[in-house]
């Protein structure tokens, strides 16, 4: 692959987000919107307001993780007696009975990917706010990493509709969702548009600025 | 203008004559450019055809029914959104509809949409839309998450009941992998190029 030595933005092109068609757009865009002229996108240089996005959708996701983790995750009633689980201890319940593979696969989804994921994006965020020009390079991998990853954490959610279609009437025990699940799911949408939002280019727009 | 800006580091790179296979990646930041495929059109049409099958088997049947003595529960996909709607948790009920049922759907629909007047050699109206809103859709279906979500719920319950996997489980497990072939199939760079002769 035969590269130039410019950006887009440096030769005043703008690549169009959906199609990938350099489109050719007076160099201040101003406010007045622009089309790609093959698909129709509205075209923008950057993600609009990118870092303001992003910083409002995760701290709203951060906000949201602390219900999540702390209220019950599902409600189980049997004989008489009610049971209210969160997310962790879910995750003990698994370790205790002996399947500890499924306690990793529900640990990793429901709470090590939101965490490495709010980690990851404050880190990518700050980087680009303090203008470092640090390995750009493995910073734009960490952001396709975290953008890979982030939808895995919709298993527990799953888990819980499943669990709460199928144990319903007819059984000594019932299982309700409990009001983390909302909280949970408003998590891992949060944090999916907040990852959607940043621009990895923002990245490299302070790199060239350096050595221009 | 044959060249193309990387979508992650906005660096600009002139488009070399197409090889049959193989992707193209950034020379700065190495994220794919585009993946060129191999009778993309046929192979993304097939895949999708089978994917539609499966998941209409997958939709339909129960994936786990729950014996505990003479009582017996089963849940399908479509019947498990609907408890939740009836149990008033709309919004978890909303989230599972879209992500697990519409929206695979319509990906799948919209694959055949585009593809089967680029096999045809026909134009239809909306393709470019259609194309835009696939490629805005992508990341919301995750029918291969909620296959897991099956798994462990199948090991959750294994304590309190006899859990029987029903039909769907191996409909569903299978059109992951179909999906993802489907998917991995489709040349972007092509599709542009030909939807874009028609404008
Ligand atoms: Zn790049």
């Amino acid at each position: 692959m035969k590269a130039t030595h410019a950006s887009a933005r440096q030769l005043g092109l703008v690549s169009c987000h959906a199609c990938h068609l350099l489109n050719r757009i007076p160099k201040v865009l101003g406010h007045a919107f622009a089309y790609c002229s093959r698909c129709g996108e509205e075209l923008h240089q950057r993600k609009p307001n990118s870092l303001k996005r992003t910083w409002a959708l995760l701290i709203a996701a951060m906000v949201f993780y602390i219900p999540a983790n702390v209220l019950p995750m599902t409600i189980t009633s049997a004989l008489g007696t009610t049971q209210a689980d969160t997310i962790m201890s879910g995750v003990i319940y698994f370790v205790t009975s002996g399947s500890w593979e499924i306690a990793l696969v529900i640990f990793t989804a429901s709470i090590f990917v939101p965490f490495l994921k709010f980690t990851i994006l404050i880190y990518l965020l700050l980087s680009v706010q303090f203008k470092s020009i640090k390995r750009p390079k493995n910073r734009t991998r960490l952001y396709r990493f975290t953008e890979a990853i982030g939808r895995w954490s919709m298993l527990d959610i799953y888990v819980v509709t499943i669990l709460v279609a199928l144990v319903k009437l007819g059984f000594l025990a019932d299982i309700e969702a409990g009001p983390a699940a909302i909280y949970f799911a408003a998590v891992v949408v949060t944090t999916m548009i907040a990852a959607e939002s940043f621009d990895p280019r923002l990245i490299w727009d302070v790199v060239e600025e350096k050595h221009e | 203008m044959h060249q193309i800006a990387c979508h992650e580091c906005d660096l600009i790179h002139d488009i070399p004559p197409m090889p049959s296979r193989g992707a193209a990646c950034c020379v700065r930041c190495g994220s794919v450019l585009f993946r060129a495929q191999e009778n993309s059109i046929d192979r993304t049409l097939a895949w999708t055809i089978a994917g539609l099958v499966l998941y209409v088997v997958g939709v339909s049947f129960p994936f786990l029914a729950m014996k505990n003595g003479p009582i017996s529960n089963e849940t399908g996909l479509l019947t498990g959104i609907q408890l939740l709607f009836d149990q008033g948790i709309i919004p978890l009920a909303t989230l599972v509809l879209l992500t697990c049922v519409l929206i695979p759907l319509l990906q799948m629909l919209g694959l055949l949409y585009i593809f089967i007047p680029l096999k045809l050699n026909i134009r239809v109206k909306y393709a470019v839309p259609v194309f835009r809103l696939f490629k805005h859709i992508k990341p919301w279906s995750m029918m291969e998450i909620y296959m897991l979500g099956i798994l462990v719920s199948i090991v959750k319950l294994g304590k309190m009941a006899t859990i029987v996997p029903g039909l769907a489980v191996i409909a569903f497990g299978l059109l992951i992998f179909v999906l993802s072939f489907a998917l991995s199939a489709v040349d972007e760079h092509m599709v542009w190029e030909k939807l874009g002769e028609d404008s």
